[in-house]
């Protein structure tokens, strides 16, 4: 247990594990060009896609093109922070189940669940938060009205707690591997899941847009940020996402306890 | 030969049986694309008045329901997994067997699909019961069907296979097959039937090989396709995975070359 003056010490480990994993990443220079290269085709197929159904429509649930820029931009830019962090330390945590190295990690006197968390950075997709970021600027320019500070700020709140939501998702998925050894095919499924996200909600019949709020965190994660800067956020739904952020933190931590026990380390 | 094939196919079935629950979360992060899409054009025909380019959303449903089954089909060894087969060394068996292992990949997911096909049943049918298609599919259509599913198959298994080998030259594959995957993406009628693409790049379409791994296939089933355009497009199906053939023998044999099994 971490003493009152202790409280910082997790995120400074985090960060302290970060700051590692991006400087061996950062030796491979070209890594950054081909991933923007890549980042861009992405970019262009998202937007062909618009271009596809703005052509045949003027406007798609009752967003406007621009608007649903906002949402595609959002998308890039969550998906950038699942991309460079979550990602990649939960596939080596899949790993490291799968081949009993996880050992190492159980044996530091530091806390597992952070631990495994932060343990792998893949720098260079953090591009994608940089395409998101431009996309947003974009789209906010030709947005109609202005955003104004307290938009904006619910549009960071709500991020945050995207991301957060996000990384509880991903956390559930991953500790599949303590039951079901082969799990590789999960990045296939939320990555075909996440896909949905680069349309608002509000497009999906009812029974989907209840799984994609609640079975999968992508409504909050963006749809609801992408909503903070085109007007329709209000308190409420900010709220609610909080209390569900708060719920999932501590539900994935219990899961996550339940989960070691099952682990029968590297001699199994 | 044709052992082979039976006894590789046989080795799938029993394999990809084992991994149920795997199986069933890949086919259902596969489901995700085509329902998204079906939603998407589904608002869209609404909101103009019920159809949109023809389509009206019975349609839909029916294009991108057939669409899963087609996309099952279509699964192929994926061309990330060449980097693992070269610097693994995994290659340097499968030089040592006397046939070419475009043989083993072939029949092993030939295998895999009727496991798969098994698994997309009950898929399909919860599909139908939510999105209601409107499909109506005579004898002959569905006899095209049959052997149009394996025609894109065998096609997609060349082109994934062509671009996979140029990892023989070069490990920063990425962004070329990103490039790949949306130009397939855009002009093949994954995303969206072709009659809804803009008119130049149906010109585009017409000259790439995608059209007969997705499109044509579905449009045996949904469509309204005359005998005549049905047997031209299996013999278009014939003559690109001929062409396919021809580029993977030709690219194997420089490939091969250059193969050093670096992990070995």
């Amino acid at each position: 247990m971490p003493g009152p003056g202790e409280l910082g010490r997790p995120f400074r480990l985090a960060w302290l594990s970060l700051r590692i994993g991006a400087l061996a990443e950062l030796q491979y220079r070209v890594n950054f060009f081909l991933q923007l290269l890549q980042s861009l085709i992405a970019l262009g197929t998202a937007l062909a896609v618009l271009a596809l159904v703005f052509s045949h429509t003027p406007e798609l649930a009752g967003w406007s093109p621009d608007e649903l820029l906002a949402v595609v931009g959002v998308h890039f830019l969550i998906g950038g922070v699942s991309g460079t962090v979550i990602q990649p330390s939960m596939l080596r945590m899949i790993e490291d189940i799968r081949r009993g190295t996880l050992d190492y990690v159980l044996a530091k006197p530091e806390d597992a669940q952070l631990l495994v968390s932060v343990r792998e950075v893949r720098i260079w997709q953090a591009v994608d938060l940089l395409v998101g970021a431009v996309v947003l600027g974009v789209a906010v320019a030709r947005l109609e009205g202005t955003v104004g500070v307290w938009d904006a700020l619910g549009f960071a709140v709500a991020l945050l707690l995207g991301a957060v939501m996000l990384y509880c998702f991903w956390l559930v998925l991953a500790v599949g591997a303590f039951w079901f050894v082969r799990i590789e095919f999960i990045v296939e499924l939320f990555e075909g899941v996440y896909q949905a996200g680069r349309w608002p909600v509000s497009v999906y019949p009812d029974w989907l847009r209840l799984g994609f709020t609640f079975l999968v965190p992508l409504a909050f994660a963006v749809t609801v940020p992408a909503e903070g800067l085109t007007g329709r956020l209000d308190a409420a739904t900010l709220a609610a996402a909080a209390a569900f952020t708060a719920f999932l933190v501590a539900a994935t931590r219990l899961l996550w306890r339940a989960a070691l026990r099952r682990y029968s380390g590297a001699s199994a | 030969m044709v052992d082979f094939y039976l006894t590789v196919m046989r080795i799938a079935v029993a394999e990809q049986f084992q991994y149920r629950a795997a199986n069933y979360a890949y086919t259902i992060g596969m489901i995700a694309e085509p329902v998204i899409y079906l939603v998407v054009w589904t608002t869209v025909a609404d909101a103009q008045g019920g159809q949109v380019g023809g389509f009206t959303a019975g349609e839909f449903a029916a294009y991108y329901i057939v669409w899963t089954l087609v996309r099952t089909m279509n699964i192929v060894f994926t061309p990330y997994g060449w980097e693992e087969r070269i610097r693994q060394g995994e290659l340097s068996g499968m030089l040592l067997r006397p046939l070419h292992p475009i043989h083993y990949d072939i029949a092993y997911f030939a295998g895999w699909k009727l496991v798969a096909i098994v698994f997309w049943l009950p898929i399909a049918a919860v599909l139908s019961l939510i999105f209601r298609p409107q499909l109506e599919v005579t004898a002959v259509e569905a006899a095209v069907f049959v052997v149009a599913i394996w025609g894109a198959y065998l096609i997609r298994t060349m082109l994934l296979w062509l671009l996979g080998m140029v990892s023989f030259w070069t490990t920063r594959v990425s962004a070329l097959y990103e490039l790949y995957f949306t130009a397939e993406l855009l002009l093949s009628g994954r995303l969206v039937p072709l009659a809804l693409m803009p008119a130049w790049t149906l010109s585009l379409a017409e000259l790439a090989p995608f059209q007969w791994t997705f499109s044509f296939p579905i449009e045996v089933l949904v469509g309204d396709l005359p005998v005549d355009r049905l047997l031209a497009g299996l013999g278009a199906q014939a003559l690109w995975t001929a062409a396919g053939a021809l580029g993977v023998a030709l690219a194997w044999r420089a490939g091969v070359r250059r193969y050093t099994a670096v992990n070995n």
